[in-house]
């Protein structure tokens, strides 16, 4: 079977999309980032090779998320593409007449303001990452929940208690001390989610139009107390797309898929799954050429150097072909 | 007596011609990197905006290397870098350095002020030389803006990836060395010609983006992240707001030199921001307007964080945006400011320039990465 496939190395997970050719679901992974983007991506190649053996042939490959030069390098990618064009792709595919996504992942939050099938407006957060996946994460382990009962539990509330949301530091403190003031712990967390929505509107969503048909995704869209909350706070309906988790690889899989059509000459830069095989490892060292001091990041494969970054002259980055 | 003075992209070449050409001693600080902003962060205000952490730093790196005569530009509000100058002197005093700083106030009415001054740092009193000196710093100032547009016309399209920018280094330096106007005219010939000779891609459609907003962002590269060249490598021609002869002519000039246009396009800002609010917060949005109106595809707008003038801008953006349909982006700058966050907006900034092409049918093909 023909296919695409899309990897979003996400600061906290890394997801893999395979879709076929009328752009269906094949097989979807979300691996945890930990850290270790080389070994996430090696281990999600290895997956689907497993999973579907020699019945598929890959005819593209899109690569997205903070990590999406470093995959590309690795799986040999057609297209690398950043994440708000990834994620609005995916969303545009499922829902032709969105005019608004709100996706927040581990790490980041973006706004993507949609007219009649285009892009007109972006934002992504500046200054702060409270609301985001790793916070809630951090906090359900704190109070002793598991990170999937935090919404069942905060949609309980009858009597959310309010939590200064500006600041994540702030706003764990401001929790414990509502704890110890006896707060029930449903209420406290309604109180978080709607502090974070909150966050998210007044930071990221700052002055752009809110319209309907509004898609939540990115990993908390899971959690349906923000859903709700933000279903409260701007009083139309929220929709979470099937996929909500792994929209930024879907996306890419998909502007994959597009591109190859345009290029009907072009043949894939897909390395094979063998590459989940070789030895790939990532060395760094201090660049002494000028006070900029910059950390150049050298890529091996099986110890051969095959992609170096980080510079800003481009002393190093240019001196090798990839 | 060793003069110095604070980073803004390129000023530095007409600046060390004028004060050599008058034969005085110039150290041109190191250009800025890591070290001057640590540097000047570690002895700034957290809050004052990132051109004052940078110049500090710059300063702090000259004096070290042996200056001890400061030339800072000063200024009138309501933007608080006309302060800068007081402040800076003021933290080098604590910090032990013996300086001299001559704080250059624009001239308006108060061109024998400035005149007093450039005698005084000059220790002459020849109108002539000081006029030819002026004369060919000025003409490299113009010649380096000419260069500056035409990197950004053809870096979009050059076929060997960074060749435009190894002939714009090496120009800079022809320019900088060069000693009299003659010899300037015949680097300029040499310039152009291999500026024309750098191989450009026919087939590739680049795309237009003006760059307006607070200055020090838009001409430092080093702050700016060097947002020309990364927007020329995402095939983006990139035309600036403000360009650096401009900047010397708005700023030590006498006003009865401006030229008309200036008024014309702050008439452009009338509808959104009727008064002078500082630095260039009025030009930005006359230039969003200018920009649509003349077929760019979109605008970035920069500022460093806190930056009052370009808040106020700011708050305008999204109606000129909405009013002249052409896309803005602010970007907001400060030592913060992390490049890969920076590369991810610039790439999805571009990337919805090009759909909205597509989309009008006058855009083919959605390009290799």
């Amino acid at each position: 079977m023909r296919c695409y496939l899309g990897i979003d190395v996400g600061s906290v997970s890394t997801n893999f999309a395979l879709i076929d050719e009328d752009g269906q679901m094949l097989k979807k992974l979300y691996i945890r980032t930990a850290g270790k983007p080389i070994e996430a991506i090696t281990n999600g190649l290895k997956m689907i090779q497993e999973n579907f053996k020699d019945n598929i042939e890959i005819m593209g490959v899109g690569t997205t998320g903070s990590g999406r030069k470093l995959a590309a390098v690795i799986v040999g990618a057609d297209v690398v593409k950043n994440e708000i064009t990834a994620h609005a792709a995916a969303c545009i595919a499922e829902y032709p007449n969105v005019q608004t996504i709100l996706e927040i992942g581990g790490q980041d939050s973006k706004i993507i303001i949609l007219r009649n099938g285009v892009v007109v407006d972006f934002a992504m957060n500046t200054v702060c990452a409270a609301g985001t996946g790793s916070f809630l994460d951090r906090q359900a382990q704190r109070l002793g929940i598991p990170i999937e009962q935090f919404g069942d539990i905060a949609l309980r509330s009858k009597n959310p208690t309010r939590i200064a949301g500006r600041c994540a530091v702030f706003a764990e403190s401001d929790m414990i001390h509502k704890q110890q003031m006896g707060y029930k712990v449903e209420d406290i967390l309604k109180g978080l989610c709607q502090a974070l929505v909150r966050n998210y509107l007044a930071n990221v969503a700052k002055g752009k139009e809110i319209k309907p048909p509004v898609v939540f995704q990115g990993g908390v869209a899971a959690n349906s107390g923000i859903k709700k909350a933000f279903e409260e706070e701007l009083g139309v309906d929220i929709i979470v797309p099937k996929y909500f988790d792994v929209m930024g690889a879907l996306g890419a899989a998909i502007l994959a898929k597009k591109f190859m059509s345009q290029n009907k000459y072009i043949k894939t830069k897909f390395l094979g799954f063998e590459a989940a095989l070789r030895e790939h490892t990532a060395e760094s060292f201090e660049c002494q050429g000028c006070p900029n001091l910059c950390e150049i990041i050298q890529i091996y494969e099986d110890k051969k150097l095959i992609a170096r970054w980080g510079d800003r002259c481009g002393r190093w980055s240019e001196s090798i072909a990839v | 007596m060793k003069v110095t003075f604070p980073h803004m992209g390129n000023l530095y070449i007409p600046l060390k011609t004028f004060f050599e050409t008058l034969e005085v001693e110039v150290i041109v600080p190191p250009p800025c990197s890591k070290k001057t902003l640590e540097l000047g962060c570690k002895y700034s205000p957290e809050f004052a905006c990132l051109p004052l952490k940078i110049t500090l730093g710059n300063f702090i790196e000259a004096l070290n290397m042996g200056a001890d005569t400061i030339i800072m530009a000063g200024g009138i509000g309501p933007c608080r870098f006309g302060y800068y100058a007081e402040v800076q002197r003021e933290i080098l005093k604590d910090l032990g350095y013996k300086f001299n700083m001559i704080v250059l106030e624009p001239p308006k009415g108060h061109l024998l002020d400035i005149m007093k001054k450039v005698f005084h740092i000059t220790n002459k009193k020849n109108i002539k030389e000081i006029y030819s000196a002026a004369k060919l710093a000025w003409e490299k100032a113009l010649l380096l803006d000419r260069l500056d547009k035409m990197v950004n016309s053809i870096r979009p399209v050059e076929l060997m990836k960074g060749e435009t920018d190894r002939v714009y280094k090496q120009a800079k330096q022809q320019i900088s060395m060069a000693k009299t106007e003659q010899e300037l005219t015949s680097v300029q010939q040499q310039i152009f010609k291999r500026m024309s000779k750098i191989k450009k891609a026919k087939d590739k459609v680049p795309i237009k983006i003006g760059l307006v907003g607070e200055i020090y962002t838009i001409l430092e590269p080093f702050v700016n992240l060097n947002i020309e060249r990364q927007l020329g490598e995402l095939g983006v021609i990139v035309e600036r707001g403000i360009y650096i002869s401009e900047w010397i002519r708005d700023n030590l000039f006498p006003s009865f030199l401006n030229p008309k246009e200036h008024i014309e396009l702050l008439n452009l800002a009338e509808p959104y921001i009727r008064c002078f609010v500082g630095g260039h917060g009025r030009e930005s949005i006359a230039q969003i307007v200018k920009y649509s109106k003349e077929g760019f595809d979109g605008v970035i707008h920069l500022l460093p964080l806190t930056c009052m003038p370009e808040i106020v801008a700011k708050s305008a953006v999204p109606l000129v945006s909405k009013d002249h349909n052409i896309p803005v982006m602010t970007l907001v700058l400060d030592e913060h400011s992390a490049e890969t966050g920076v590369r991810t907006r610039l790439e999805a900034f571009v990337d919805l320039i090009r759909h909205r092409k597509e989309e009008t049918g006058n855009y083919a093909l959605l390009p290799r990465n």
